[in-house]
């Protein structure tokens, strides 16, 4: 109870922190003009003649890659560099409320940024009959893809004071995870690997645990990978915080 | 029985930090009671700051044992950090926030809620008089507020211990005033440990202080005690007018329970010269001896000294110089 109310207290500074500047109001926007240009322009949604989201999903593991560690690298960063983890951290909560609230208040903010791409459910509902549950599994798929995308950034956020240096790092581990399933590269490495060796390459991929989602197809093992890598990327973020203080 | 165990409120036992090679904290150890302010003097880089953190469960102790309130700081963190109220070095607070917000979230984080929250921070903005600028944006504060918004935080909760580290540096001398007095009105139902460099600090608001230096601590006595260990303690300062230097230290020099007399300074007709005592008497004879010694003389000052905390300071800890020829 009194750890939800830590947790719960944290969740809404860092929320607020991210409204009280313009930041927030500019990731929205070019997050949702990305998704547009990308679904219409590049995406062919319309010469397609399906009424799916297709074209609309098939971006975000990559707009993501850019966008989610721009959101996720002020977490401890910003904290390290002001001094106010000092506060944070003698106040009488634990390492892993402060976590997983800070961590909690970036996943909701992309989850905002998520819903307000409802213009384009109702497009394609107004044009045709989309499947609506394989819409439904594409944005948990997509919502949960974007977690561990910021589990990662708030790992990199704990490593250093300086945020530049925290987007790059998160956006280079990210960018291996989405290769590693990336046709190109899987095609490239079955050439010269034996197959349980690509398949076991491609598992840690974002892309190959996203694509069940674009089908319809929630499985767990696609929920418990973005799962693990949350949890795992969390744990890392506390190691690191505890090593920081160690000296 | 409840009440012996609770006269410590903060017990330091052999507490050390190393950072890296480097020992910040060698082996410190000393206890607090309720109703005493401690003041902990250093210079620069002596491990004041280091020593705080490790109390307030902000960095854990290389070595050693932190209990507040009862409570092992490293074995059971939560209902010891309770107890505290803890303003950092610099005084950090989040930027993006409003005073109010700011002191609402930590108060959230203290366990305060609703009408007790609201409560907390209206007493907090009122002791530390921010009334004029509650909804204002933190980092639109000038240097001062700011200081007083992060030492709002650290009383939010009327903690039983306050921890602040260098509270007064950096402010102007009223805001400076401000803060002592606040500190020296809370220190009587409080425990206060405060961190500064600056000694006047000390003989202003503290009830006993700590001497630290290069990680260890060199004294550890009420500001009295501590002035006595001055070479100055018990000397007598004696300012006579129409005689010459020669003269002075003609007569003193046969003072019964004098060590040596030095001119202190000459000003326009008038002489100033300090007689030091043998022994460690000082009921004053030293001084009705002099007394003695020059009658007849325009006497314009006449007295015995208590020693100066500056010069202790001096003689015990090291330059930054002579640190470094250590190294
Ligand atoms: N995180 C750290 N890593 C390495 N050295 C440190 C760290 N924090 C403090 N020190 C060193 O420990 C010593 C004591 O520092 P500090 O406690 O800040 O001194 P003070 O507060 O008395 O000025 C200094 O020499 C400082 O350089
Ligand atoms: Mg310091």
């Amino acid at each position: 109870m009194n750890s939800f109310g830590n947790i719960t207290a944290i969740t809404k500074r860092e929320l607020g922190g991210y409204f009280s500047s313009p930041v927030a109001y500019i990731f929205i926007v070019i997050f949702l003009l990305l998704t547009g240009t990308f679904t219409f322009l590049f995406g062919g949604f319309f010469e397609r003649g399906q009424a799916n989201l297709e074209a609309f999903f098939l971006w975000h593991p990559w707009l993501y890659l850019f966008l989610v560690p721009a959101v996720g690298m002020r977490l401890w960063a910003e904290e390290r560099r002001s001094g106010t983890i000092e506060l944070l951290l003698t106040m009488p909560i634990t390492a892993w409320q402060a976590i997983l609230g800070k961590f909690l208040a970036s996943w909701a903010f992309i989850g905002l940024a998520l819903v307000l791409t409802f213009p384009v459910f109702i497009t394609v509902n107004y044009l045709g009959t989309p499947d609506n549950g394989v819409i439904w599994a594409t944005y948990l798929g997509s919502f949960l893809m974007a977690g561990s995308y910021l589990a990662i950034s708030s790992l990199t956020s704990a490593l250093t004071r300086n945020q530049v240096v925290s987007l790059i790092l998160s956006v280079v581990i990210c960018l291996l995870l989405v290769l590693c399933g990336f046709q190109p590269l899987t095609d490239f490495l079955a050439a010269r690997f034996s197959p349980a060796v690509v398949d076991t390459v491609a598992s840690f991929s974002f892309l190959t645990h996203f694509m069940s989602f674009t089908k319809g197809v929630v499985d767990s093992r696609d929920v418990i990978f973005y799962l693990s890598i949350m949890v795992f990327s969390l744990f890392t973020t506390s190691v690191i915080i505890r090593s920081h203080r160690a000296g | 029985m409840l009440v012996s165990y609770q006269t410590f409120m903060i017990r330091v036992e052999n507490l050390s930090k190393a950072f890296g090679p480097k020992v910040a904290v060698n082996r410190i150890s000393f206890s607090v009671e309720k109703g005493e302010v401690l003041g902990f003097l250093g210079p620069n880089g002596a491990g004041k700051s280091t020593s705080m953190r490790m109390i307030t469960g902000f960095i854990p102790p290389s070595e050693g044992k932190i209990t507040v309130g009862g409570y092992d700081m490293v074995a059971d963190p939560i209902p010891a950090k309770r107890l505290i109220g803890y303003l950092p070095e610099n005084a950090p607070s989040y930027a993006d926030m409003t005073v109010s917000g700011f002191l609402g979230f930590c108060a959230e984080l203290r366990g305060l809620r609703g009408d007790e929250k609201k409560k907390a921070v209206n007493r907090a903005v009122e002791m530390c008089f921010l009334e004029s600028v509650y909804y204002q944006s933190v980092d639109t504060l000038s240097k001062g507020y700011r200081h007083r918004t992060c030492f709002a935080q650290s009383i939010i909760h009327d903690p039983d211990i306050l921890i602040l580290d260098e509270p007064t540096d950096g402010l102007d001398p009223n805001q400076k005033h401000e803060i002592r007095s606040l500190i020296r009105r809370m220190g009587e139902k409080k425990v206060i440990i405060f961190s500064t460099h600056i000694l006047e600090e000390v003989e202003a608001v503290c009830s006993r202080a700590i001497i630290i230096d290069r990680g260890q601590i060199v004294a550890n006595g009420t500001p009295q005690e501590l002035k006595q260990k001055s070479d100055l303690a018990g000397a007598v300062l004696l300012c006579a007018s129409g005689v010459t230097a020669a003269e002075v230290t003609d007569r003193l020099a046969n003072v019964s329970g004098a060590r040596k007399t030095t001119i202190v300074k000459q000003d326009q007709g008038k002489i100033w010269a300090r007689v030091y005592p043998k022994s460690e008497s000082r009921n004053g004879e030293l001084a009705r001896a002099v007394h003695q010694a020059v009658q007849g003389w325009a006497i314009e000052e006449l007295h015995t000294e208590e020693g100066r905390l500056d010069e202790v300071f001096r003689n015990i800890t090291l330059p930054d110089t002579a640190k470094e020829e250590t190294k």
